[in-house]
């Protein structure tokens, strides 16, 4: 108990004096994070309503696959990335280990099966809904890939908030391919695990909480964001 | 929604600006271990070195058998550990250049208030650890192929115990780093070897406190290697060697020996010495 | 409206089975569909009339047979297809006119010619930058009619356009129907409504099981059937 109210009052401290050590992580952590999410919406959206309206052999177990791949362990992603840009890996040449673009792709790896199956589902359950009268209008698959996803634009919000809440909460692949390097590839969940390893529960814990309060107030905003554009648009 | 797509092209090219300013310093990858970090050392030696050369040093910290991995793979230019055998053995690979000792801290057997296995004060490592085996009494282990690690297996050998088989439930191996390992012994009220430093900047303590120390072989000596160039043309074998130089050197060599906590000196610098 | 080209028409559908899984949907159907008629397709529920709506589009391809426009064998461009419970965008009502004038290459100012003609033909022009799915079950069917209109079909498609809607709402649908015939449009529709059919068709095909039992005028169909299926359900229907 003492240690949570502790931890509140470090949180609120950090918050309200803007440490600019606390700022420079954060910072790092929102733009990793959003960078991934970016990245992976613009692979991931398309990837998902391509799969949910092509009919093609083997679709049924890409399905499966992006479904399962959904709970890939992050440890795992990150290990993977790392031997992949490790300078003994294939792409060791481009010198991206230990650096927030290493973050930024290992998290792209990581949440983009996540966006891909669930625009899937999104865009599928539309698919049923206005296929026929899309083919009866002549609609190309490409032409109907857009339409879908602009019509299921509000849901596929919530997938890409999806997306960034499992960027931003996940340690296991940016401490492996970051190295949790002091001012360059520390975030926030790393900075939480180093604090907590030298045994600083509060400002570990305090930096939990300052992250938890971001990933809420985004998601706030965008339920908001939802409920007016159902009551506008129906 | 032209407004958010907006924002998010500036954070992305601020993300990318940051990192083209990041890449504009010259900088080394030191790969180092976890209680070298957590003893904090680094805040101390690396922003007095940055001032002297300009260099920005990047500190990647793992478990010594890591960071000689990392090593091995070229991801780093210089390897900063504290486990003689294990980088002699390194560099009879090929890994490294040369081996500098660079400075010393001790180990300190940490245990419970309670001390279930009575060797609070001893100033002998072995016949307390072997105390410790026959009452069976909790300890924690790194069991990480640390420094740490590999000092422990040595003084188990040392106090005749072979740990292989005395281990049991009494024995718990997290795998973990010395930070963690702390807090898990803390929690278990067990004992456990730890590094003075990390130690002393341990905040989650507990009932824990030294029960052991100043035992000749609790003797921890620290090294550090340049990553071989010929192995890795990648590695920035200058700037690597101006930082081990450095270190070295006695401007280096002051900038460690006045790190203190609590007004404790944590390590004591040995550059020279054939240690 | 485009009648100067005879593409697309008669449909002709000749000996079309349609089998789904281990049903068969539609048996031996021989079905001729003339240029500028308005056919409807009857029959019980699941007799067919769907499918075979669907096939004379071109929607579902039939398991054998053939389905030839115009004698074409692929699917013309020129048709349109208003399904029972409107099949809406999220956007405005002009939006998706829009949307579908875009698929059919029509863009720009000629576009929103088009756009503001249909609307204002089927009553809703003061409903255009009205999202199209908060509108009421009428106004929406009507504005998928305005969609299709848009599109200066040479056929339309209607799956019992009006099953869903109160009698005043379907009465201004087929008035809407009778108004795009009137500019030439050949109408294929399905109903369960006798006295709609009564009203509207020049010609009637009675399915029956996924049969054609019967394909004759409606004059002729509504007061003497030929065969005894058609009559029985008349007669059912009167009950």
């Amino acid at each position: 108990m003492n240690t949570l109210a502790e931890s509140f009052s470090v949180a609120l401290a950090m918050i309200t004096h803007l440490d600019p050590r606390v700022t420079a992580i954060v910072a790092l952590s929102l733009g990793v994070s959003l960078t991934s999410t970016v990245c992976s919406a613009v692979i991931g959206l398309p990837l998902g309503a391509a799969v949910a309206i092509g009919r093609f052999p083997g679709r049924g177990p890409l399905i499966v696959a992006l479904n399962a791949a959904m709970g890939l362990p992050p440890v795992v992603v990150g290990l993977l990335v790392y031997l992949l840009l490790s300078r003994a890996g294939p792409l060791g040449s481009m010198g991206l280990l230990f650096t927030p673009q290493a973050m930024v792709i290992a998290q792209t790896v990581l949440i983009v099966p996540l966006v891909a199956a669930l625009t899937r589902q999104i865009v599928e359950d539309a698919w049923i809904e206005y296929r026929e009268q899309l083919r009866s209008l002549d609609s190309s698959w490409l032409q109907s890939t857009l339409t879908l996803l602009w019509d299921t634009r509000w849901s596929l919000l919530t997938v890409v908030l999806a997306g960034f809440g499992r960027a931003a909460s996940e340690v296991g692949a940016v401490i492996i391919v970051g190295g949790n390097i002091d001012g360059i590839t520390r975030v926030m969940t790393t900075a939480i695990a180093l604090e907590t390893s030298k045994g600083d529960l509060p400002l570990a814990l305090g930096l939990g909480i300052v992250l938890i309060t971001l990933v809420t107030t985004l998601n706030l905003g965008a339920h908001v964001t939802r409920q007016w554009a159902r009551a506008r648009l129906g | 929604m032209t407004k958010l797509f907006r924002r998010l092209t500036g954070a992305f090219a601020c993300l990318l600006l940051a990192a083209a300013a990041l890449a504009q310093q010259p900088f080394i990858v030191v790969a180092s271990t976890t209680s070298t970090e957590q003893s904090g050392l680094f805040p101390q030696l690396l922003p007095a070195f940055e001032k002297d050369t300009g260099i920005n040093v990047r500190v990647v910290a793992v478990g010594t058998g890591q960071a000689l991995d990392i090593g091995r793979r070229g991801d780093a230019d210089v390897v900063f550990v504290h486990d003689k055998t294990a980088e002699l053995k390194w560099l009879a690979e090929g890994e490294g250049v040369r081996r500098y000792p660079v400075m010393y801290n001790d180990f300190v057997l940490v245990g419970p208030a309670s001390d279930p296995a009575r060797v609070k004060g001893s100033k002998d490592i072995t016949t307390a650890l072997k105390a410790i085996a026959d009452a069976k009494a909790p300890f924690v282990s790194r069991a990480d192929k640390s420094g740490t690690h590999a000092a422990e297996l040595r003084l188990w050998k040392d106090a005749g115990v072979d740990i292989d088989t005395a281990k049991g439930p009494w024995y718990r191996e997290t795998g973990s780093g010395m930070g963690a390992a702390l807090n898990t012994a803390s929690e278990l009220n067990a004992y456990i070897l730890a590094d003075r430093g990390t130690w002393l900047n341990f905040k989650n303590r507990g009932e824990l406190g030294i029960a052991v120390e100043g035992d000749k072989r609790l003797f921890n000596q620290y090294g550090v290697m340049l990553v071989n160039p010929d192995k890795h043309p990648n590695v920035k074998k200058e700037l690597g060697q101006k930082f081990i130089d450095w270190l070295v050197s006695p401007r280096g060599q002051a900038v460690i020996a006045a790190y203190k906590i609590g007004g404790e000196q944590l390590f004591f610098p040995n550059a020279g010495t054939d240690s | 409206m485009g009648d100067a080209e005879w593409g697309g028409l008669p449909i002709a559908a000749s000996a079309v089975d349609v089998a789904r899984g281990d049903t068969q949907v539609l048996q031996g159907v021989d079905v001729l569909i003339e240029r500028g008629t308005r056919t409807f397709i009857l029959g019980e529920n699941g007799a067919g009339k769907s499918t075979l709506l669907r096939v004379l589009h071109g929607l579902i391809a039939p398991t054998r047979g053939t389905v030839t426009w115009g004698g074409d064998t692929s699917r013309p461009p020129r048709q349109a297809m208003v399904f029972q419970r409107p099949v809406l965008l999220r956007r405005s009502a002009a939006g998706n006119v829009r949307h579908a004038l875009k698929l059919a290459g029509v863009r720009g100012s000629s576009a929103q010619r088009c756009i503001e003609h249909a609307l204002a033909h089927v009553g809703l022009a003061a409903l255009a930058k009205r999202p199209a799915r908060v509108l009421s079950g009428g106004e929406q069917q009507r504005l998928a009619l305005a969609r299709a209109w848009a599109l200066a079909p040479d056929v339309l498609f209607l799956d019992e356009p009006t099953a869903s809607l109160d009698p005043p709402s379907a009465r201004a649908v087929e008035a809407i129907v009778n108004d795009i015939h009137a500019l030439g449009t050949t109408i294929v529709m399905t109903t369960h409504h006798l006295a709609q059919a009564k009203r509207l068709a020049d010609s009637v095909v009675l399915l029956q099981a996924g049969r054609v039992a019967e394909h004759t005028a409606a004059a002729q169909f509504f007061s003497e059937p030929c065969s005894a299926y058609g009559r029985a359900f008349l007669e059912g229907e009167r009950l």
